[in-house]
């Protein structure tokens, strides 16, 4: 048997700061790509909580809910990059701000 | 004891995920995003997800940052290095909700702490998080979506290819 001593709030806890964390930059940041970092922040946090409850709750769901979380992860980055380079040569920016040819 | 390896590697990886927000250059973000990783990936090994673990290192620290190193190295962001990050119009509005959220969340964390009653983890079983029992889940329970998730995988590099493409013909 595998004792387990951290408490699920601790690692509840350290979830939603790395998640507000990853809002915070995507609010206050303009360069694109840091934005998409901040993205990718926001999904180990989910990671790390779903991992937690399956931890409490000694199932094996969570882990594969966080396997399909990086699948999608990384079909995100890969089409959010290649988007980000076809914007670059249509406008050599990376300024969220210099994109708004679609706001009303 | 747990708690003595818990605390130093949760506080490493909010640090650099802190760097990553307010770093100003874009490759100092990756580096620290790819710390972040690896703190993180040490949290699944504290936490007995010993497959997750491995496969945030192969996945996050390996193929997406290095993608994102190849897409800051091939864009050769000079111009917008010294301009800093505090200038996005409407900022202040932003960084206002952004306080509201973080106020949000932190009382809501108090409350957790001090009044609900979920801090007596069960003992877990030694096979908890093996590649024996999430590839039997996996393959018993989640079949479509893991088939799903391959034609996701395969749909995202259609996509990258083509968008990445110069001109379509």
């Amino acid at each position: 048997m595998l004792e387990n001593s951290v408490p699920l709030s601790h690692y509840l806890m350290l979830s939603a700061t790395l998640f507000v964390i990853g809002v915070a930059g995507v609010l206050i940041r303009r360069n694109v790509i840091v934005v998409f970092m901040s993205i990718e922040i926001m999904l180990n946090a989910v990671n790390i909580s779903l991992i937690a409850f399956d931890n409490y709750m000694n199932l094996s769901n969570g882990q594969i809910f966080s396997f399909m979380v990086m699948c999608v992860a990384a079909a995100e980055v890969s089409v959010g990059l290649a988007i980000i380079i076809a914007l670059h040569r249509n406008k050599p920016s990376v300024n969220l701000d210099d994109f708004n040819l679609l706001k009303w | 004891m747990e708690l003595l390896i818990f605390y130093p590697l949760a506080g490493f990886c909010v640090a650099l995920a802190l760097g990553v927000i307010f770093n100003k250059s874009p490759v100092g973000s990756a580096i620290s995003l790819i710390g972040m990783m690896l703190g993180l990936a040490g949290i699944f090994v504290l936490q007995q997800a010993h497959f997750i673990a491995i496969l945030q290192i192969i996945i996050y620290a390996g193929a997406i940052m290095v993608l994102f190193m190849f897409v800051i190295m091939l864009l050769n962001l000079k111009q917008g290095e010294n301009e800093g990050w505090a200038s996005r119009e409407k900022n202040l509005l932003l960084s206002v909700l952004t306080g509201f959220l973080a106020i949000g969340i932190l009382y809501k964390i108090w409350q957790v702490l001090f009044s609900v009653d979920m801090d007596t983890p069960a003992s877990l079983p030694d096979s908890f998080g093996t590649v024996a029992v999430i590839g039997e889940t996996l393959f018993t329970d989640f079949v479509l979506p893991f088939e799903v998730a391959s034609i996701l995988l395969l749909t995202a590099m259609v996509g990258a290819v083509v968008l990445a493409k110069t001109k379509l013909d």
